[in-house]
């Protein structure tokens, strides 16, 4: 007379979540404040990735306008003698006539030649601008920019005018370049027709007072000797054109030349911050380990303070994996909890940071694929232990609350 | 006549200095149907034997069988179905979730049957209905008597129309007025062929129930039947 064996139990899967849920949902406070330590953890990590992402994303930004294929020719250090090193009037064209180059244009320092204000002012003062004869296609070489007025061109070349590097103009205090504003360079009046914004691909032009050459020989004894040549070619043969350059602008002493890409300096600069980034990291790794750590012991006191409802449940039919399922859903819920406001809180800080840097918001996506990863595992760790002992509790033992 | 509840020689012994001899060959068999009170002084071990009849405690030795099912070396998951489909239980302390409607704390009972939400709750309202709760789906816990929580307790249990319902001291925390609704309410039950085993400590309680078994240091002292 035995009665048909009952169906076996069974919590939906969405029940599962829910329950899980309801027990969060019943201390609010208490799971924001657990949740808190993985959501620092996760903010620090998601905002030192993004930040750092954001950082590399505006160099490459940057490389892409101002392009990879300039190198920059200098005679470097000389070996005997005083006095800077200059390379050959011809080497420009020297340059220009290797086969690939496609653009060349150079400065030459105008040696023994200070730029200041007015004339008033104490020529024993030195103030670090030099005064460069620029080539009329210097600008469109390095990419460089006008932050205001003009650039001199052939026709303004032989007449004393001069455009300002940014530094040089803030230094001096020259904003204004409608003609009324003339600074003296080498004891000669120049008229401000231009003013640069920094440029990236060469920073010493930004310290820079830019006459045009001719009137550099002219007026300041320049002796057409350039001291840095610009030279763009293809992107596939830079490498090319730098093995040649130095026997092509020096050919007795081709050693003495130095041959630079100043768009490697700028990505290197990038690739520096990246140590710094591992050590921010790792701190970050620290404080999910602390934000875990809370976790399970919110669990292990939750377990603890609803012995009664886990012996109601087990008298309701859950067996002990429904148990142990709960309340790891309630501790992979509460770190995930942290997870999603910790990966909202870092966004936050890369996209602030990268605003008031003007930079452009990059966020990988592999990090907060990471996040969720770990917020699981974290979550999952921390409530096993909680969540068996949950499930091994007695129903009877769990009943007899007193 | 069916049997729901088949016990013989039952025994159990809690470890410790001394062990307690709990349950010491307990024999009792409950008819489908039935109303049985179980008395006797405190310590005698009729929440023991309410625990094993419900399948929560597990007897040393002895045989038990509850609604044709063999207890006795059954997984823990064949005894959790026993439970979430054929047994009910309403304690003394009612065990309410707090902040949870009345609605959902009955459709709780069909929780681990794995019946869908919408259904828990529609055959939770009948229920509510069927113990005087009608108007009260939606209060929580903290906005009903403890009468009335009782009810919302009782009706959780039944829930599921389980083949047992079994009730330790399910008046311990009420006062005359309530616990006498509350057990009034057990009577109109076994009209609908439910099974019920109280535990009671109060005499005029028991002295209406149509079967009393007697307990005393583990062993039925006598058992009764007045109708
Ligand atoms: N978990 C336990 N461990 C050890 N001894 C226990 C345990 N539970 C109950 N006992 C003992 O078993 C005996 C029977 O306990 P039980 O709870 O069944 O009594 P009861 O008849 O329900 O008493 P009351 O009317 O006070 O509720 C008591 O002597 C008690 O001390
Ligand atoms: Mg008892």
């Amino acid at each position: 007379m035995s009665t048909a064996t009952p169906p076996a139990s069974r919590l939906r899967p969405r029940d599962t979540l829910r329950v899980a849920f309801s027990g969060l949902r019943a201390r609010p406070l208490r799971a924001v404040l657990s949740a808190l330590g993985i959501a620092v953890g996760i903010a620090a990590m998601v905002a030192v990735v993004g930040i750092s992402a954001s950082s590399r994303e505006q160099v490459n930004q940057q490389l892409r306008e101002l392009g990879t294929n300039l190198l920059t020719v200098r005679p470097g250090q000389e070996m005997m003698g005083g006095g800077d090193a200059t390379l050959p009037p011809e080497s420009i064209d020297m340059v220009a006539r290797v086969g690939p180059v496609t653009d060349v244009s150079a400065i030459g320092t105008i040696q023994d030649t200070a730029v200041y204000r007015s004339s008033a002012v104490d020529a024993n003062q030195t103030n670090g601008l030099s005064a460069y004869a620029a080539d009329t296609d210097l600008l469109a070489t390095v990419s460089g920019a006008l932050a205001a007025g003009r650039w001199i061109d052939a026709a303004m070349a032989g007449y004393p005018t001069v455009v300002l590097g940014a530094t040089t103009a803030d230094r001096l205090g020259v904003a204004v370049t409608d003609g009324s504003v003339a600074i003296v360079i080498g004891e000669q009046p120049f008229v401000v027709v231009g003013i640069l914004e920094p440029v990236p691909l060469a920073p010493e032009l930004d310290e820079a007072a830019l006459v045009g050459w001719p009137v550099a020989s002219e007026l300041l004894g320049f002796d057409g000797s350039p001291t840095t040549i610009y030279e763009r070619s293809p992107e596939s043969a830079v490498e090319a054109v730098r093995a040649v350059l130095p026997a092509t602008v020096n050919p007795e002493n081709p050693e003495e030349v130095t041959v630079s890409k100043p768009s490697d300096a700028l990505a290197a600069q990038a690739a520096a911050d990246e140590t710094l980034t591992t050590l921010l990291l790792a701190l970050g790794g620290v404080a999910l380990l602390v934000g875990g750590i809370g976790v399970a012991n919110t669990m292990v006191i939750a377990v603890l303070e609803r012995r009664s409802e886990i012996g109601l449940r087990r008298a309701l039919g859950a067996t002990r994996a429904h148990i142990r399922r709960q309340f790891l859903g309630e501790s992979v819920l509460l770190a995930a909890l942290g997870g999603v406001g910790g990966a909202l809180l870092g966004g936050a800080a890369t996209a602030v940071f990268a605003s008031s840097r003007e930079w452009p918001f990059a966020l990988p996506t592999w990090i907060l694929a990471g996040a969720a990863a770990a917020t699981i595992v974290i979550g999952a760790l921390a409530g096993a232990y909680p969540a068996g002992r949950a499930a091994r509790m007695s129903p009877t033992a769990a009943l007899s609350v007193v | 006549m069916s049997e729901v509840v088949l016990l013989r020689d039952v025994h159990r012994v809690y470890p410790g200095q001394p062990p307690v001899r709990a349950l010491a060959g307990v024999g009792l068999r409950i008819e489908a149907g039935e109303l049985v009170g179980i008395v006797g002084p405190s310590g005698s071990g009729k929440s023991t034997l309410l625990n094993v009849l419900g399948t929560l405690d597990r007897a040393d030795t002895g045989l038990v069988r509850i609604d044709g099912q063999d207890v006795a070396g059954r997984s823990d998951r064949h005894l959790s179905a026993l439970r979430a489909h054929r047994i009910g239980f309403v304690f003394q302390q009612f065990f309410l979730a707090p902040g949870v409607t009345a609605l959902d704390n009955v459709a709780d009972g069909l929780l681990y049957t794995g019946a869908s939400l919408r259904e828990r709750r529609r055959r939770a309202a009948r229920t509510l209905e069927r113990v005087g709760l009608t108007d009260r789906n939606h209060h929580r816990p903290h906005e009903l008597s403890g009468g009335q929580r009782q009810r919302v307790a009782v009706a959780r249990a039944l829930v599921g129309r389980p083949a047992l319902l079994l009730a330790d001291e399910p008046t311990g925390a009420l006062d005359s007025t309530s616990g006498a609704a509350v057990i009034e309410l057990l009577h109109e039950l076994r009209g609908d062929g439910t099974t019920i085993v109280i535990i009671t400590h109060d005499h005029h309680v028991a002295a209406d129930l149509p079967r009393t078994v007697h307990i005393l240091d583990g062993r039925i002292e006598s058992d009764e039947r007045t109708a």
